[in-house]
């Protein structure tokens, strides 16, 4: 080959490919366009009569939409579903695309801020207005309200809706407590640390947590330490992106010391930085562990697998008798921008939360308080059940008003870039809590301000 | 956006079969006294150019033109000309993770090819048994499975409880048993070592190939000259098999520089980014952190880098005798 001719294909292969990529100019700006406000509606959409087929997609291992779709269809047989379902993770990296290429009328939703900064999300406040949801307690909607332009959460218009939510705390094996005298749940944290180092010296794992490749659980004790420690208030907040919020504050300061006690103490496994969440499971139903930081998901398979062994309490206070906070949140699903049946999908979203049928649906299959008015009945659940301890616990936060949103929530990244590496490097011993926090502060300033 | 796959980040210079294929024509064409139209070359050319060009060159052109822009992938853009290039030196998150991959190069490339040339000079030796084939299949197994298989099976063996800590622990070594892929200090390698173990036959495969061509006649010589199996292997085996070495090492450090898959199968680049890799760097900034520019100029980089260093191995390996 000569020198010539290898040059000829160097600068054809040049000009193909400019020409190919020319001529888009400058990429993006195929978002669709600010919607104007929404209409007053005169009355309530309804499915209607005609045939209509709703495109969901959906978290795949979580059977509650599912049983909820097709109970719809039973009362309303006109609508039948198309549903896609995905992985969480897959659905939270896919959910601009899909929203803007292939619009379903319902999506479980990933963080909601950068999909209303690009209109990807149907502004609900009409239909809000309509149904009445603006009647339910606020803190239910508080999660999945966005200002114009997405700038900051926690007020503002109403961009998604939850099919119930969830209420975190702390799981306890009733068998390995009797073991060490615990007779009835820690009242203050002073006496959490008590049953931890009485559990250390009985030869049993204090804390079942994960804290493995990109999900680092230790956000969950860490942020009810920082709720014990300090308010809620602050900490939504941080999580809403209001303006001049920072996570590096005294009282978060004394929460992740207090967490770093912990880890050096030896309350978590030793390998705590390779289990993941599938593992911390198995092994907390094998009795490996006495509490477990976790979500009320877990509450009906829990009551399945160790029927009458397990408790929940919410993360005591500091001080006795203190106001107590969890996360919680809605386990929220939109409607596109584009979406072809948007008024079906919302009355839809209405009747999960109204329909009695569908509410014990929600508890039973879901495992969580539903959505809906405070005065709306409560399906029956068996006493002494899990299921039954973490709904009393959405009661007791609802009246401490300390329903928060979870920390790794603030931005689309933080939890896999920031707290993640971060928890990972405390329990290794490579991190203190002062730099912990400064440098997860630093990510989210670059985040919220960069993009 | 596109990872550099072995062939686009390699072939370039060698398929660009265009012009290559016309000059053999006219040549062959003027010899016979024929005049072939020069264009017809191209036009057996082009469909394949025409596939390479839209799934090749324009994702690696438009790579380049995202690489200069702030963008979520989304909404409107923003240029940021070299800005997001400084980035990806200047952000200890971003080039330690190609340092990483860089480390990764000694499992995926120096051990799969040492072990390979001893395998295949092993398995060459015992050619008739039943054992070489055994030995043959046994190490070519894990290029047969797929690589996410691969990496959940050994994040098992690799786990507190797993497979090899209970070896350790059988044998007395207790004392050294942990998580391997949760440890600050044992992760990269542990990653490395899973690497090592796919990789391994490819190159013994490759290599037991080479060998058969090598003429018989030479091992001969070697011997009546008194050489031992070691002399033989240094000078024969070793020299004749300079091209297949330069395919293993080429093949193997770009798995190492461009590695994904193992990565987000077995640690997910932790704990702490201890196990980041620039592949799955990328993927985070143009998926999670909606960062596509960024992401882009990480790969664009990873693309340079890759022919900084698969070129010049291609050149000293290069068969000069032809």
């Amino acid at each position: 080959m000569s020198r010539r001719t290898r040059w000829n294909g160097a600068a054809l292969a040049v000009v193909m490919g400019g020409t190919l990529a020319a001529g888009c100019g400058a990429p993006g700006g195929d978002a669709p366009q600010p919607e104007a406000p929404s209409a007053t509606l005169a009355t309530a959409p309804t499915c209607g009569t005609a045939p209509v087929t709703l495109n969901a997609y959906v978290e795949t291992g979580f059977p509650l939409p599912k049983e909820l779709s097709s109970e719809f269809s039973k009362q309303h047989p006109n609508v039948k579903w198309n549903i896609r379902e995905d992985q969480f993770a897959v659905i939270t990296q896919n959910a601009p695309r899909v929203l803007a290429d292939d619009p379903p009328d319902l999506m479980r939703l990933p963080q909601v801020s950068e999909l209303v900064k690009n209109n990807l999300l149907k502004n609900l406040d009409g239909y809000a207005k309509a149904f009445g949801w603006d009647s339910w307690p606020a803190s239910q909607l508080e999660q999945m309200r966005m200002t114009p332009g997405g700038k900051t959460r926690g007020e503002g218009s109403l961009y998604a809706m939850g099919l119930n939510f969830s209420m975190t705390g702390v799981f306890y094996n009733k068998k390995l407590a009797a073991k060490i005298g615990m007779s009835s749940p820690p009242a203050t944290l002073a006496e959490l640390d008590d049953a931890l180092a009485k559990a250390k010296s009985a030869g049993i794992t204090p804390i079942a947590q994960f804290n493995g490749g990109a999900t680092g659980g230790l956000a969950f004790p860490l942020q009810d330490l920082m709720a014990a420690y300090g308010p809620s208030g602050p900490i939504n907040d941080w999580i809403y992106q209001k303006p001049g919020a920072t996570i590096d504050t005294p009282s978060n300061l004394q929460a992740t010391r207090h967490l770093e006690k912990w880890i050096k103490a030896g309350h978590f496994w030793k390998d705590v930085n390779a289990v993941d969440y599938a593992t911390m499971m198995s092994r907390f139903i094998k009795g490996d562990g006495l509490f477990m930081f976790d979500g009320d998901w877990e509450s009906g398979n829990l009551d399945k697998q160790m029927p009458g062994d397990v408790g929940f309490f919410l993360m005591p206070p500091a001080q006795q008798g203190g106001r107590q906070a969890a996360m919680s949140a809605p386990l929220a699903f939109g409607i596109s921008s584009r979406a072809k049946n948007a008024d079906c999908a919302a009355f839809f979203l209405n009747w999960v939360a109204t329909d009695p049928k569908a509410r014990e649906i929600g508890v039973k299959v879901g495992g969580s308080h539903p959505m809906g008015p405070a005065d709306a009945p409560m399906p029956e659940v068996t006493k002494g059940t899990v299921t039954a301890s973490t709904l009393e616990a959405g009661a007791k936060i609802a009246e401490d008003d300390g329903a928060m949103d979870f920390i790794a929530n603030a931005t689309g990244a933080i939890y896999a870039k920031s707290w993640t590496p971060q928890l990972q490097k405390l329990v290794a011993g490579q991190q203190t809590p002062e730099e912990l926090l400064k440098s997860v502060q630093s990510d989210y300033t670059s985040q919220v301000g960069g993009s | 956006m596109t990872r550099p796959t072995p062939d686009s980040v390699v072939d370039p210079p060698a398929t660009s079969p265009g012009p290559a294929a016309v000059t053999r024509k006219r040549g062959h064409a003027r010899a016979a006294g024929l005049r072939t139209p020069r264009w017809v070359g191209w036009l057996f050319v082009a469909p394949a150019l025409g596939v390479y060009a839209v799934f090749v060159l324009r994702p690696i052109a438009l790579t380049v033109q995202y690489s200069m822009y702030r963008w979520d992938g989304i909404g409107p853009s923003t240029w940021a000309g070299l800005g997001n290039y400084a980035r990806v030196f200047t952000d200890p998150d971003l080039y330690d993770s190609i340092l990483n991959a860089v480390k990764l190069i000694v499992f995926f490339s120096v051990i799969p090819v040492v072990l390979g040339l001893m395998s295949a000079s092993t398995i060459r030796r015992i050619a008739a048994s039943r054992l070489a084939l055994v030995g043959r299949t046994v190490l070519f197994l894990p290029q047969v499975i797929p690589l996410v298989a691969a990496g959940i099976a050994w994040s098992w063996l690799l786990s507190s409880a797993g497979l090899v800590n209970q070896l350790l622990t059988s044998v007395g070594l207790g004392g050294v048993a942990r998580a391997w892929l949760g440890d600050f200090s044992t992760a990269l390698p542990a990653v490395g070592v899973i690497g090592a173990w796919v990789l391994l036959g490819l190159c013994t495969i490759l290599l037991l190939s080479g060998m058969s061509k090598i003429d018989p006649a030479l091992y001969e010589a070697a011997r009546m000259d008194g050489a031992g199996p070691l002399r033989e292997f240094l000078s024969i085996t070793v020299p004749s098999l300079r091209q297949e070495i330069g395919v293993c090492v080429t093949v193997t450090v770009i798995a190492a520089l461009a590695s994904f898959d193992i990565v987000y199968v077995s640690t997910q680049g932790g704990p702490g980014n201890a196990t980041m890799v620039p592949g799955l760097e990328i993927y985070y900034l143009a998926f999670s952190e909606r960062q596509v520019g960024i992401a882009s100029a990480l790969a664009v980089v990873l693309m340079v880098l890759v022919l900084v260093v698969a070129l010049p191995i291609q050149w000293l390996t290069k068969d000069r005798s032809s």
